[in-house]
């Protein structure tokens, strides 16, 4: 049964009408990570994972995820055929840092963390810490990874704590035409042992 | 009386059932300023969302090169005096071509501090002056974790340059953060909006 007001659909077969208007953001999928998991995927298709052409834009946002040991960094690739995490990416990488002994490492572009045309897991922090409290919140935006024409635009900013406050930004492309067809989140040396990381398609 | 369609429950209770995909986005709350000492947010920051995006719109201030800073509370607002540490960069640019540069800004960061967290620089106060921006907020009911904050602002410095200014840090508390509170460096809030948002 639908529900229909003033002749304008509403509700039919079991959910809003595609022509009412619900925002422009729209949660796709979280997983909550409770005990240490080595690697976090999204992929198209998969446990009702949406990555493809329905929008222009996703965003990730990754919430309090919590290494097994210390000294991690948060790190993500790309697929294109959902098994190999091994995209070619050309990128930037810039942070700011505050120790809580008020030492700041000045604004830095970081050499050490870019890539050229690397097929290596990227960096989205510098550090995270294993402290009980010690984690890493933020987002990475990926825009039109169905795109069959040109390469595939990412932005990151992520906040991080290892006895410091770490502002990280990260912004570049995967280097194909392929579509990108999923992404795979993981600490760098360690497994994520708490957590949760959200994916969101923008209208 | 519910409403099911399709086996899916759709209404019950007198709300859009949660199991039906609606935007994830939610507008909380929105304050207005008019010649305010501060504005505080006392309500509507819980565990019902992991993220909280506070929208400034237009933040003009009564005194000319005054900062818009935040402090945060985990007593519902009593007090606002939650340990922070912070990292701080500026990017600015002057309408007459001078000042392009980035800077790492030690004046306006925090270590382990409990004042207010400036968000922006030399706010200018001439009428068409003012500041826009947004502050996420990360999971603040946490009990286990520091309280992440990223803030970028886009302003106009009283000495007519645009200022591009970040902000990242956390609020080195496990006890949940229920309240936030935004007031200017000194002098009133003339006008503006502050909007908040959860994020599903």
């Amino acid at each position: 049964m639908g529900l229909i007001s003033n002749g304008t659909t509403i509700f039919d077969a079991g959910a809003l009408d595609s022509g009412v208007a619900k925002g422009a953001m729209t949660l796709i999928k979280t997983i909550t990570i409770s005990s240490d998991t080595a690697t976090v995927s999204f992929i198209h298709g998969t446990s009702d994972v949406v990555f493809d052409s329905t929008y222009k834009e996703y965003v990730f946002k990754y919430i309090n995820c919590h290494p097994a040991s210390d000294d991690q960094k948060l790190v993500f690739q790309a697929t294109t055929n959902g098994s190999n995490f091994n995209t070619t990416v050309t990128n930037t990488y810039f942070l700011a840092q505050h120790t809580e002994a008020d030492n700041s490492n000045p604004f830095t572009y970081s050499t050490g963390d870019d890539q050229a045309q690397g097929t290596a897991f990227q960096r989205l922090n510098e550090s995270t810490g294993a402290d009980a409290d010690q984690s890493i919140s933020g987002y990475l935006c990926i825009f039109e990874p169905s795109s069959t024409t040109f390469v595939k635009h990412y932005s990151s900013r992520s906040s991080s704590i290892f006895d410091q406050a770490s502002d990280v930004y990260g912004s570049g492309y995967f280097n194909t035409t392929s579509a990108i067809t999923g992404i795979q989140f993981k600490f760098d040396g360690a497994s994520i042992g708490s957590g949760s990381i959200s994916l969101y398609g923008i209208n | 009386m519910g409403l099911i369609s399709n086996g899916t429950t759709l209404l019950d209770a007198g709300a859009i059932d949660s199991g039906v995909a609606t935007g994830a986005l939610t507008l909380i709350s929105t304050s207005t300023a008019s010649s305010s000492a501060s504005l505080s947010i006392t309500s509507g920051i819980d565990s019902t969302y992991k993220e909280y995006i506070f929208k400034f719109i237009n933040i003009h201030p009564a005194t000319n090169n005054k900062e818009l800073t935040f402090n945060l509370s985990i007593d519902g607002g009593s007090n606002y005096n939650v340990t922070k540490t912070t990292a701080v960069h500026i990017h600015q640019h002057g309408e007459d071509g001078s000042n392009g540069n980035s800077e790492y800004s030690t004046e306006r960061d925090l270590a382990q501090g409990t004042g207010y967290q400036k968000i922006c620089k030399d706010l200018g106060n001439g009428n068409d002056e003012s500041l826009s921006g947004t502050l996420h907020l990360f999971e603040p009911s946490s009990t286990t974790f520091v309280k992440h904050f990223i803030t970028r602002t886009s302003s106009y410095f009283g000495s007519d340059r645009a200022v591009d200014m970040y902000v990242a840090g956390y609020g080195n508390t496990t006890t949940a953060v229920n309240a936030i509170d935004f007031k200017m460096s000194s002098g009133n809030i003339d006008s503006g909006i502050i909007k908040m948002y959860g994020i599903k």
